[in-house]
């Protein structure tokens, strides 16, 4: 236990460590590159007495080392200043849309997780078949497909031609009233309430984006299962179990799973950043109400602040993810701890 | 070295496998023609293209716009009249020079890093470990957005951008393998005989360390193409009317409203099948060059 312990101290250590480099690296993305945020906030065609002006505003005639300190100060308050456009705080602004995004990747997460599962293991189990063939193509083909490009053959034919999806118009229809909030998730928020128009409405807004996502990141999650799975089969435990005549299902679900989570829950990590930078496009597309179209409204309207803290929020959720699939290792695989 | 025929005949299989011959490389991987086929298309329609087509990207015509597609219009026409396989034809010259100049610079300046890290190790090592770490906490999309907005809308911007996000991958691979090589016999015997570090690096270990590092380049060919066009989807880096695949997509993409689909189909498909010709290839490469693990 004194091993685990310090694993886990050193693994925090580590986590926040990278945190604080992040910070540096927004800062130095944002204040020393060779752009000027002022500039972009004012436009090519202003005054150069109105540049200097805003500059003023922005606290950039200062020295770099007592801007670096002032923006660390304001992030250690939790302010990570005002945005331009909505005339809000940015945390709040983030804060207030979290839920939407939230919903969002968890569901695509869900709905590609399982899907990676089942074609993955039947890959596994039927290596070097026509559907294992077909599946690899499958899993080559997600991995090239344009986001804003699906989503936008998704709608046309599943709401346009079809008529089957929902609007790509947000969260749910116009005349239907939010869930009373509690997570801020409608599905979530509709079941705790017992609210069933709600959660019929917010299940079908969601259901496109959703799959959208999943079938992008489904395709690096299969790809781990089937990989992660061949490696435990070939495994001689497997096949003493085998011997032994345990039955096939148990082998595959209780054995040889559980023993190739470590690798899909790292790959399930790594898709998480990619669903969230994925979101901005997709997002923008459905109208939906996250940090993600949030992003891209700020960008159309060159609000650096709201930027900065959206890319602050995704990189530190990243990392936070990391560590807590890290730590999930060493519950699952107690081989790490000792390492 | 080795004694016993065991690990010898193991040695000589690897080295089999390692030098067969291209075409019996090809004939094995059949996903792999298919990317070349894919590569060779695209490539064909940016050198030959221009020529083919006898309409120019830019020019615009009010009495034929959004006409489906048609014999005389493959891809259809725009909402200003332009013919979109004229557009998806010269922005392919973009596109590709976006993504190989984006993975020259990665590679080049990854393997420059991660070479140097591997070699010396201890301190230096640490610090730019800890650097890949902070960069990859960033999803590179994401990275590629920051930068460009703050850096500005223009083409070298957007090939910055989004080669600063990927050089970690390139410094991680190459660092991993000079590891490993630099304790091996060869790199023990050029640096007894006296030749400088510089030299024991680049023309003894890089040799031997390059091979994942072009792997990884052929699928960041693909993902640098999907990354710049989803930049400009969003209205970052190249703006309209350059006729640049996710240019091409996000101006269409208000069409689909009036079920007007080719606009945005077109361009967008011709993005995925680039993207999946280099991914193809690479992923077969990744099999060719690494069996054990292809195998797993």
């Amino acid at each position: 236990m004194v091993s685990l312990r310090r694993y886990v101290l050193r693994r925090l250590g580590l986590a926040l460590l990278t945190l604080c480099g992040v910070v540096v690296a927004v800062f130095i993305i944002t204040r020393i590159l060779p752009g000027n945020p002022a500039a972009v906030r004012v436009g090519p065609y202003a005054k150069p007495e109105i540049l200097a002006q805003v500059e003023k505003e922005m606290g950039l005639d200062k020295p770099l080392p007592l801007q670096f300190v002032n923006y660390v100060v304001k992030l250690a308050q939790g302010n990570m200043g005002m945005s331009w456009r909505t005339g809000q705080p940015v945390q709040k602004d983030l804060t207030q849309r979290l839920p939407a995004t939230l919903e969002l990747a968890l569901s695509a997460t869900l709905i590609a997780v399982v899907t990676g599962l089942i074609l993955g293991i039947l890959s596994a189990l039927f290596q070097n078949s026509w559907f294992d063939q077909i599946v690899r193509v499958f899993t080559i083909f997600g991995a090239s497909t344009a986001l804003f490009w699906l989503a936008l053959v998704f709608v046309f034919v599943f709401y346009y031609w079809l008529g089957w999806a929902a609007s790509p118009l947000g969260r749910l229809d116009v005349g239907v009233t939010a869930p009373k909030g509690i997570t801020g998730m409608f599905v979530l928020d509709s079941l705790l309430t017992g609210n069933p128009l709600a959660l019929k409405n917010s299940l079908y807004h969601l259901a496109l984006p959703s799959l959208t996502l999943a079938f992008v990141v489904s395709a690096p999650i299969t790809k781990i299962v089937r990989a992660a799975m061949l490696d435990q089969l070939h495994a001689d435990y497997i096949r003493t179990a085998r011997t032994i005549g345990v039955p096939t299902r148990e082998i595959i679900w209780r054995d040889a799973l559980r023993n190739a989570m470590v690798p899909i829950l790292t790959t399930i990590g790594i898709v998480f950043g990619y669903l969230m930078a994925g979101n901005v496009l997709v997002e923008m597309i459905f109208s939906w109400p996250g940090i993600g179209s949030y992003a891209w409204m700020a960008l159309q309207n060159k609000d650096l602040e709201a930027i900065q803290g959206f890319v602050l929020l995704i990189a530190a959720m990243y990392v936070f993810l990391n560590l807590l699939i890290d730590l999930l290792y060493s519950v699952i695989d107690p081989r790490i701890r000792l390492g | 070295m080795t004694t016993g025929t065991a690990a010898y005949s193991i040695e000589a299989t690897a080295k089999a496998r390692r030098y067969s011959p291209f075409w019996h490389t090809l004939r094995a991987h059949p996903s792999m023609i298919a990317g070349l086929v894919l590569l060779f298309l695209v490539i064909f329609m940016m050198v030959a293209g221009p020529f083919l087509v006898p309409y120019k990207p830019l020019k615009t015509n009010p009495e034929i716009r959004l006409q489906p597609p048609s014999a005389t219009h493959p891809m259809g026409t725009d909402a200003f009249g332009r013919d979109i396989l004229a557009r998806v034809v010269h922005g392919a010259r973009l596109d590709l020079l976006i993504a190989f100049s984006v993975v020259a610079i990665a590679l080049g300046l990854g393997v420059l890093i991660g070479m140097f890290s591997g070699y010396y190790g201890g301190k230096v090592d640490d610090v730019i470990m800890r650097i890949t770490d902070i960069v990859l906490a960033f999803p590179s999309f994401i990275l590629a957005l920051a930068i460009t907005a703050i850096l500005g809308n223009t083409i070298p911007n957007v090939i910055i951008a989004i080669a600063i996000a990927y050089i970690p991958y390139f410094v991680r691979l190459t660092r991993g393998e000079v590891l490993s090589a630099r304790e091996l016999d060869y790199a023990e015997a050029a640096r007894c005989v006296g030749n400088p570090s510089w030299r024991v690096m680049y023309l003894h270990l890089l040799p031997n360390c390059l091979t994942p590092a072009l792997v990884q380049a052929t699928l960041c060919l693909g993902w640098a193409i999907l990354d710049a066009s989803g930049l400009a989807f969003l209205g970052l880096g190249i703006r309209p009317p350059t006729p640049e695949w996710g240019v091409l997509v996000s101006e269409g993409a208000r069409d689909i409203i009036s079920l007007q689909w080719w606009t945005s189909f077109f361009p967008g498909a011709v993005i995925v099948l680039t993207a999946f010709g280099f991914n193809l290839i690479g992923d077969s490469l990744r099999d060719v060059t690494s069996p054990t693990e292809a195998e797993q």
